[in-house]
């Protein structure tokens, strides 16, 4: 399910870090070796032989991240990022895995299309990554893709992300038929007719400013549909980037009624509110829209409950020119994967608002979890997934931060801690610095 | 020779220094409208004047680009920067590069070669001001973007209110119609907010948007609402803002029955302003319209000299230049 270019696995040892390893329950100075790409010992003043060695001094080692939301705009938009480009960010922002959602141009849909994306992420992919072939053909909500097929072919998932998938009657047909795959689909909830033309949060930023309003409730009114659906079919869903309180109680609803939902919130409604809008910066333009202050807050105790299991970037490129025009032209969506663990550093962790172990597991395990994927844990025996991260760095955040290929970062400009320093996916240094 | 290495934001335009902009009435303080509306005050008995062109501005050059339809406000503002001598010139997007697809970024870069002082912009999408703010080195005055701010409307209207009812403090205005859609609505709160005066929103309850009241103001839905208030100040039904379907109202019809400004509905006494164009017999009644109670010529007249009161005041050193000589002297 996940796919990357060929390369060496290696023999280094990492010396003195801080190892975390929030399942676990590790946090401890050690070394870690690692003998071709594996992790083979844990301990105290280890012997390096002839292996690379990482100084991991006032450093801290934790499982690399997993990123179950990613736009790689291949094909289609290759302006704004590629295979190449999107998975050297990843490599830079601390992740081992990524998933890149289906809605290209041309959609993927087919098995063709997928054999495409799985051949070049082979060539080209600097860290492993998965992709999610859509629920309906050409994102139109009308006709169920070729599931079967596809999951044979190697799609890590299933997802209309981008658009809901409007029909209630489509929606229980793809999670009846979904359950012969054995993958996951994942949810991107919208009820239109309550959205349509919203440039941002409906609420008192809205009111003031003028920008047509993107309520809550276009959310959660989807949320609770799906859940619904999940819950009379026994199906797991997992639900796309919440933003509304409404949603988190949803979901915590009914995962104590026993439906196996996942749901995921990116770093930027974990941080930033509607009052931030105020400045109209196209950098803070994304659906669904960033929320009120009690919106924010609900996630936050999500994340730490568990009802939040998984923070993805929902990293989308846009191309300069697009998003240097007034607000309400601006298309939405933001960039995250080489800021993301800073801003959840900086805003969540530096607060204390959230546990570093939290962020570290939602930002890991979690997501690898809801997608099946192999979690990336330190054990012995497991595979060398792992991050070397400096608390104490401080640093801004400019174009030149960027490997992707765009900047539309809601961080411009924003002086931030906490940095990736080496980043080791599947067994191999995919970043150091 | 010295290695230079060019790094990625070095190939940005140095930001510009910090310049004073009228985009938006959170960008003033009550100071800065007691200040324009004293300048407005002393422009318009400039304007008693047989000869009513003032050296002021000569040699300064005003950009109107409007992206969106206007009399009232090109027509001012191209009145107000000639009366005082500045070179004009109007863009319109139709028969401009516009039509040809170029940016509002480009087109404002292209105007901004011309050095202007002042770039005066209308246009259908909010934030546009603001990104010729960032793009050019002009002060920007918004005439109008999107459903967002129209900030010298709301102070046309707070110098009609001051001149006809002698006060602001205190003054009691209903706001009536299709406050969701309206940018001169939402200057005007804030205006009247800044000015000591209290605001009663009345309409649909589809046309008060949620979390207005977080402006303090009070809304309400019953049109009996605008019994108490000074001034009954009447929106425009945005009709090419209504997309079909949208069903906030069941029909205009229905709207003038319900919320119309009609003679019964006003006491004798109150004023009654609209900012135009008006839809006579939707949400005014054309014997209100033609009422002398009805202020509507006037705010015309206040445009043109508190839009040369903005002008003057961008491209003057501000309040202690003003206060030091009355701005007619200066000349």
């Amino acid at each position: 399910m996940l796919y990357a270019k060929a390369a060496p696995k290696e023999n280094l040892v990492v010396r003195s870090a801080r190892v975390v390893d929030p399942l676990a329950g590790v946090d401890a100075i050690l070394d870690v070796r690692v003998d071709d790409g594996v992790i083979v010992a844990l301990g105290t003043d280890l012997d390096t032989n002839a292996h690379r060695v990482l100084q991991g001094e006032s450093l801290l080692l934790a499982p690399a991240f997993v990123d179950p939301h990613v736009h790689l705009r291949t094909p289609g938009r290759e302006d704004e990022e590629t295979i190449a480009s999107g998975t050297a960010a990843a490599a830079a922002g601390g992740y081992c895995a990524i998933l890149a959602m289906p809605n290209t141009d041309p959609v993927v849909d087919s098995a063709a299309m997928l054999g495409s994306l799985v051949e070049t992420a082979r060539a080209e992919a600097e860290i492993p990554v998965g992709f999610l072939a859509s629920i309906t053909k050409g994102q139109r909500g009308a006709e169920l893709t070729e599931m079967a097929e596809l999951a044979t072919g190697g799609a890590a998932g299933f997802s209309d992300d981008g658009v809901p998938v409007s029909s209630p009657g489509l929606m229980r047909r793809a999670l009846q038929y979904g359950a012969v795959t054995g993958r996951r689909i994942a949810l991107h909830c919208e009820e239109t007719t309550l959205s349509r033309d919203g440039q941002m949060h409906e609420g008192e930023v809205s009111a003031a400013v003028g920008l047509t309003g993107y309520p809550s409730v276009a959310e959660s009114l989807m949320v609770e549909r799906d859940l619904s659906l999940a819950a009379y079919e026994r199906q797991p869903v997992h639900l796309l980037h919440l933003s509304a309180w409404e949603s988190v109680q949803a979901v915590r609803r009914a995962r104590a009624e026993g439906v196996a939902a996942t749901a995921e919130a990116t770093p930027h409604h974990l941080c930033r509110t509607d009052e931030d809008v105020r400045s109209l910066d196209t950098n803070l333009k994304m659906n669904p829209p960033l929320r009120s202050a009690s919106d924010r807050t609900a996630l936050i105790e999500g994340l730490k409950d568990g009802t939040i299991t998984a923070i993805a970037t929902d990293h989308a490129p846009h191309a300069r020119h697009e998003k240097e025009v007034p607000f309400e032209a601006a298309p939405f969506g933001v960039t995250g994967l080489e800021t993301a663990f800073a801003a959840l550093y900086t805003h969540l962790v530096e607060p204390g608002l959230v546990p570093l172990e939290t962020i570290l597991e939602r930002m890991s395990a979690g997501p690898a979890r809801a997608y099946g994927l192999e979690e990336p844990r330190i054990e012995v025996g497991r595979t060398a997934n792992l991050v070397l991260l400096d608390l104490n760095a401080s640093y801004r955040i400019t174009d030149a931060t960027f490997r992707s290929r765009s900047v539309n970062s809601w961080l411009l400009g924003a002086t931030v801690k906490g940095a990736v320093r080496t980043t080791i996916a599947a067994g191999r240094v995919v970043f150091a610095k | 020779m010295a290695e230079i290495r060019v790094m990625r934001e070095d190939l940005r335009p140095p930001a510009p220094p910090p310049k004073r902009h009228f985009i938006s009435i959170t960008d003033v303080t009550r100071e800065d409208v007691e200040r324009l509306l004293a300048t407005a005050r002393t422009f318009e008995r400039s304007l008693e004047r047989e000869v009513k062109k003032l050296p002021t501005l000569k040699g300064r050059l005003v950009i109107n680009v409007f992206y969106e339809s206007s009399t009232r406000t090109s027509s001012s503002f191209e009145l107000a920067a000639k009366r005082m001598s500045a070179d004009t010139m109007s863009i319109k997007s139709s028969g401009s590069s516009v039509d040809k697809g170029e940016s509002l970024k480009d087109t404002a870069i292209t105007l901004g070669a011309y050095d202007p002082d002042v770039i005066v912009i209308r246009h259908p999408q909010i934030g546009a001001p603001h990104l010729v703010a960032r793009v050019t080195d002009a002060h920007i005055v918004n005439a109008g973007d999107g459903k967002h701010q129209h900030p010298t409307q709301a102070l046309l209207d707070l110098y009609t209110m001051r001149e006809q009812l002698g006060r602001l403090e205190g003054l009691h205005v209903a706001i009536v119609g299709d406050v969701l859609h309206s940018r001169v609505a939402r200057s005007l709160i804030q205006a009247l907010a800044l000015t000591g005066g209290q605001v009663t929103l009345v309409g649909p309850p589809t046309l008060l948007p949620r979390g207005i009241e977080a402006m303090g103001c009070e809304t309400s839905t019953e049109i009996g609402a605008i019994g108490s208030a000074d001034v009954v100040y009447v929106l425009r039904m945005q009709r090419e803002r209504m997309q079909e379907g949208a069903n906030y109202v069941p029909s205009l019809r229905e709207y003038a029955a319900r919320w119309g400004v009609t003679p019964e509905r006003l006491r004798s006494g109150q004023k009654v302003m609209h900012p135009g164009p008006m839809n006579r017999g939707v949400e005014i009644d054309p014997r209100v319209a033609d009422h002398a109670d009805a202020l509507i010529e006037t705010q015309v007249r206040a445009g043109l000299v508190t839009r040369m009161a903005v002008l003057y005041d961008l491209l003057t050193t501000g309040p202690v230049a003003i206060k030091a000589e009355s701005p007619l002297e200066v000349a």
